[in-house]
């Protein structure tokens, strides 16, 4: 074990290190160019291979092209290019191809605020790409989850062959704190369900428990990878609505049937809240000194940060609104989680505190709000 | 489909479950494939090692139906998907054979800068003039005045010269031949395998469905005679004076040949001085 000093993105591409990745392409731009940098330095250490492509549509295409020739793969981006990058990762959904994409969201739409901070890419990390899929999403709130929640994105991805996001904004990115370094044995690894079969009798997308065995390119198989709808051998049934629906159901039930398997919340102070503050990434710090506040003034107040994003926990929530009265959403868009947390508890619970970006939250602000709901404003 | 005691003899090579192929009749691509595999034939690369990589395209569908790990990607991201999978695993001799379109349009910026970096693949660029996939819209090779659909007036645009492009971006190996010239297709695919670095071979092949129909070759037959009669060989020339006009001269032949680390050698070197 060892301890270090490192900004977000910097823990992140040490997690990414130590989970095994050995191959990252990326396009330099703020607030995420040190993780490309960092990678670029630390990549030929560990023989592994960086690469700056022409743009954020070559290096998401680069690193699913990486991961079928066998290797954990990465990129790194923000915004503009998080845009860039969406066909490719319907690619990657498509075709169940283990890789991580990290987006440090900044203000937008647009060029909008390059070094300021937003959480607006939420609904995009879900919905960007065409058609009907799963992703997962993690969301880090200290460098110190950068580290273990890049290691964890590459475990979620190997396990369920999708592309996984890690939804990290540029206050998090930017900010530096203490972070534990495990040694290397003290690190949980998933690897890739290899095939299990001989060529002959082996089905590239056939799937008992969801997930099919991969192999990937020079392990003698022999595979087709298409992004056009496929049948369990991987050949193009592109006009088979019975096909598609076999597929589809299951690109999206490996996800939603695991969502509790996936799901990571943190509660505090909830076993007695009536008020529950529904906050992740650098928002859910601003929440804690206000829930801390509120609770010394006698307010009940807790806080449901959310560790993973999607798939979005709606047991979860349909649970917890039984004994919470108020959910306030804390976050720096103009109203997207918010828009999960009213599917799963109704409209009337729900309180948006949002900011369009570029600057968190206040603790003021929030312990406003909760006093504010508390009254029955 | 099979048929009792028939065995072509590049069944070996083929998804044979997969045949018949998608194509019309007079289609080039069948050439192109034919051409393809028996150059593969005559190289020792291990089948096991090959890697086909197609973007999106009537051309993109030959990944397809040949049996080696192929991955039919995304429109015009053949290359850096490539990329990824060459430089993950470098023991694979990587193939990308697609459409005009694909490689020259939508995906030109990718190809320019594999070939800048001198990425270890091989690129086959089926060139039909127009999109074919999607019915025959003006491409970036479309001669000067062709019918195209969304051409229908004749073509104001200036085509791309692709040899010149690759030349111009850094390719080792240039290569170019129309469908008709089977032998010499091959051959320089051949080449083009056995070369080290990003090597690329153009073969213009007929698209009656789509472009010959409007441009006075309905049939695949038309075409591969206006190529026999236009079609001169030329190797050597600076790629530069090998511009196709229409009703001009194809010139063709083998353009470019020349040695330069890749960039897997050079990461490979970066490797090694971690690792000694
Ligand atoms: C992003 C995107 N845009 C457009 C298309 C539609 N599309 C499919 S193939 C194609 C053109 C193919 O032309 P070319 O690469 O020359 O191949 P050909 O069919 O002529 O062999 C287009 C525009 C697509 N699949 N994806
Ligand atoms: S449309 Fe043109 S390129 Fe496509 S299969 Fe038909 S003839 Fe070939
Ligand atoms: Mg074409």
């Amino acid at each position: 074990m060892r301890i270090e000093f490192y900004n977000g993105n910097v823990a992140s591409a040490e997690g990414a290190i130590h989970a095994g990745c050995k191959f990252f392409a990326g396009y330099p731009i703020t607030p995420s160019t040190e993780i490309a940098e960092h990678m670029a330095l630390r990549l030929p250490q560990v023989g592994g291979v960086f690469i700056q492509m022409e743009d954020e549509l070559a290096s998401m295409a680069a690193i699913l092209g990486a991961s079928w020739g066998g290797v954990k793969s990465m990129t790194a981006t923000s915004g503009p290019g998080f845009s860039l990058m969406m066909e490719n990762i319907g690619l990657g959904a498509m075709t169940e191809t283990p890789c991580v994409i990290v987006n440090v969201q900044r203000g937008g739409p647009s060029t909008g605020m390059p070094t300021l901070v937003g959480q607006a890419d939420v609904m995009q990390a879900r919905w960007g790409s065409h058609g009907d899929y799963e992703i997962i999403a993690l969301s880090p709130s200290s460098p110190q989850e950068c580290f273990d929640m890049t290691i964890r994105a590459f475990n979620l991805a190997e396990e369920y062959r999708v592309p996984v996001i890690i939804l990290m904004d540029e206050s998090v990115a930017h900010m530096s704190e203490k972070v534990m370094i495990p040694d290397e044995k003290d690190i949980k690894l998933v690897e890739r369900k290899k095939a299990s079969v001989p060529p002959s009798e082996y089905l590239p997308y056939k799937a008992d428990d969801f997930v099919p065995e991969m192999a990937c390119a020079g392990e003698g198989y022999n595979v087709h990878v298409t992004g056009l709808t496929h049948d369990e051998k991987g050949y193009p049934q592109a006009t088979s609505p019975e096909v598609q629906e076999k597929l589809v159901r299951r690109l999206c039930d490996k996800i939603r049937e695991n969502e509790e398997k996936i799901r990571d919340i943190e509660e505090i102070e909830m076993e007695d809240a009536k008020i529950a503050l529904v906050s992740f990434g650098i928002s859910a710090r601003s929440c804690k000194s206000a829930m801390k506040k509120a609770r010394k003034d006698g307010y009940k107040v807790g806080i449901i940060r959310l560790k993973t994003i999607w798939p979005f926990p709606e047991k979860y929530f349909e649970e917890i609104s039984e004994k919470v009265k108020k959910f306030i959403v804390v976050e720096i868009n103009y109203g997207q989680i918010k828009l999960e947390v009213e599917r799963m508890v109704g409209r009337k619970k729900v309180v948006l505190l949002p900011k369009m970006g570029g600057d968190i939250h206040k603790p003021e602000e929030i312990y406003g709000k909760i006093k504010e709901v508390h009254n029955g404003n | 489909m099979e048929i009792e005691g028939e065995h072509h003899p590049l069944d070996e090579y083929l998804r044979a479950d997969r045949i018949p192929h998608i194509w019309c009749p007079g289609c080039g691509l069948g050439t192109v494939l034919n051409g393809f595999l028996h150059a593969l034939e005559e190289t020792d690369i291990d089948l096991k090692n090959l890697a086909i990589v197609s973007g999106i395209g009537c051309t993109g569908r030959i990944a397809g139906y040949i049996n080696v790990d192929s991955y039919h990607t995304t429109h015009g991201r053949a290359i850096p998907f490539a990329t990824g999978l060459k430089l993950a695993n470098p023991k694979l001799k990587v193939v990308v054979i697609s459409g005009d379109g694909d490689l020259f349009a939508i995906g030109g910026n990718h190809f320019i800068h594999a070939a800048r970096r001198n990425i270890d693949m091989t690129v086959i660029c089926v060139n039909n003039y127009n999109y074919g996939m999607t019915g025959g819209q003006l491409g970036p090779t479309t001669p000067l005045e062709s019918k195209t659909t969304t051409t229908p007036y004749g073509n104001i645009e200036h085509p791309f010269n692709l040899c010149h492009v690759a030349h111009a971006s850094g390719a080792v190996y240039v290569a170019r031949w129309t469908a008709l010239h089977a032998r010499r297709m091959k051959d320089s695919i051949k080449e083009a395998l056995n070369k080290k670095g990003f090597s690329f071979v153009e073969i213009i092949a007929s698209c009656p469905t789509t472009y010959g129909r409007r441009n006075k070759m309905p049939t695949g037959l038309d075409t591969m005679k206006y190529y026999k009669e236009k079609s001169v060989i030329k190797h050597g020339i600076e790629p530069e004076k090998a511009d196709i006009e229409i009703g001009g001269e194809i010139i063709v032949g083998k353009f470019v040949d020349i040695e330069k680390p890749t960039f897997n050698e050079e990461v490979e070197k970066l490797i090694r001085r971690f690792h000694k």
